[in-house]
């Protein structure tokens, strides 16, 4: 039976952690080979970086942190933020990254998914769909949440799945960084339109939104930041409840 | 002694690599290369694969005498190789992804998409599974039976010869996840990513 996948998400600035693991016992707190390798012991299904490094002169810094984690990780490598061409993506999957997010290249020219697709495989094509409710209705936002596209979120999945997109994350910017739970019917909406997994992203608080995410949000996988990072839950904990909850996990 | 993962520019095999090189430490040579020269003569040899059926047949062929070097290292040398994912599809007869291809013929069958059942299973199967072994191959050498292994795809291989699988796991039914012939080896999940179990896998093919 396939299990529900676990994935802690790391936000790297400059080659450097800056939400992470707090933990007493850690050399370099910022150092994302370190705090990845800590998550795949610790059981994690997948590791997520995500790069927020705003310069253009430093954006070189998350090829070499891929590269190295890949070396020390036997997990899958998903890597996002600021891709935005196939170059790019061949870049950071010559580099050891499993499978590479895109986000606003996405919105902006859908062709990206389609090249990328045919060119390495669905496998490794995850579309990040950041939705905000307006209304009845979600719409896409781009530039990290700064830009709205005006695009129903819906419709954008289905046509992220029709280029090619082997998996969507989609993040609720609505519930993004508030602690109160994913955005279940969007999760739900979303993951009943297409037929590739979905992974539930932002506003987890507590182990039982994991599990309302893949019951409700019908999520193949979770991902989440910040329970995680400040040591309020272990990775290992996190599966243990689902599975009392009856969702299967890998343990 | 030498192990050689044929380079043969589709797709991306860095964790493959990767995952290789942690396993031999530096006992063993792990080699990456297209050259037919250095693969005819190396004791070893992985075929990687990732895209579709189509892409990785055409990728393979359009390297010089690579196709007639493999099937000489296979068929009538009768070293060990391990097909990983679209490199175990490719041992069959035919693939049916993107358009019929041509398939290496090494283990008669055919390579189809996975039933979704209408849409109730979705597609790429993407994750972790367990694997159902069914005959003792030797990578599975304290492997234990319901193993958790990394998946991701959407075609499967269909042996006619069933005593060629090894494992299966269970999504929308019962896929064939390994097979073992004589010398050929083959998983449809990813032991470069399957954490310890997957590296033990690889540390049982090197050691053969």
């Amino acid at each position: 039976m396939l299990k529900n996948r676990i994935i802690p998400c790391l936000d790297v600035k400059n080659g450097r952690v800056v939400k992470g693991i707090n933990f007493v016992d850690l050399k370099d707190a910022g150092d994302p080979v370190e705090q990845a390798k800590i998550y795949s012991d610790g059981g994690a299904d997948e590791i997520c970086f995500l790069d927020i490094t705003a310069s253009n002169e430093n954006r070189d810094t998350i090829y070499e942190v891929v590269e190295k984690t890949s070396k020390k990780c036997f997990v899958p490598l998903t890597v996002g933020g600021g891709v935005r061409s196939v170059d790019d993506i061949n870049k950071l999957l010559n580099c050891g990254a499993d499978k590479v997010s895109i986000n606003t290249a996405a919105v902006e020219n859908s062709k990206v998914v389609v090249d990328s697709s045919k060119k390495f495989g669905s496998q490794c094509v995850v579309v990040a769909i950041d939705a905000k409710k307006n209304g009845d209705k979600w719409e896409v936002f781009t530039h990290g949440g700064r830009n709205n596209s005006g695009i129903d979120a819906l419709e954008y999945a289905k046509k992220m799945e029709d280029s090619g997109a082997g998996e969507l994350l989609v993040t609720s910017m609505d519930r993004d960084g508030t602690q109160v739970g994913y955005d279940i019917e969007l999760m739900s909406k979303i993951s009943s339109k297409v037929n590739i997994p979905l992974i539930a992203s932002g506003g987890v608080g507590n182990l039982d939104h994991l599990v309302e995410g893949i019951k409700s949000g019908k999520a193949s996988a979770v991902l989440a930041a910040s329970i995680f990072h400040y040591g309020k839950y272990s990775v290992k904990e996190a599966k243990q409840y689902l599975e009392s909850k009856g969702i299967p996990v890998r343990t | 002694m030498n192990v050689t993962i044929v380079d043969y520019k589709s797709g991306n095999i860095s964790s493959v690599i990767n995952s290789f090189k942690e396993v031999a430490e530096n006992k063993v040579k792990i080699e990456v290369t297209s050259d037919v020269s250095k693969i005819k003569s190396t004791d070893k040899v992985v075929l990687p694969g990732q895209g579709s059926f189509k892409s990785c047949v055409d990728a393979l062929q359009s390297i010089k005498g690579l196709v007639d070097c493999l099937n000489e290292f296979v068929m009538n040398k009768k070293k060990p190789l391990l097909g990983i994912c679209v490199g175990l599809q490719m041992f069959a007869d035919v693939g049916y992804e993107e358009s019929e291809t041509k398939g290496l013929g090494w283990i008669s069958g055919k390579v189809t998409k996975i039933d979704n059942q209408n849409g109730k299973y979705k597609l790429p199967h993407i994750g972790w599974n367990q694997i159902n072994i069914v005959k003792g191959s030797k990578i599975f050498k304290d492997i234990k039976d319901k193993s958790h292994m990394y998946f991701v795809h959407s075609y499967e291989f269909v042996p006619t010869d069933k005593n060629s699988i090894s494992a299966t796991t269970d999504y929308s039914s019962k896929h064939v996840c390994a097979v073992e012939k004589e010398n050929i080896f083959g998983t449809q999940f990813h032991p470069e990513k399957s954490d310890k179990t997957g590296l033990k896998i690889i540390n049982n093919f090197i050691n053969l």
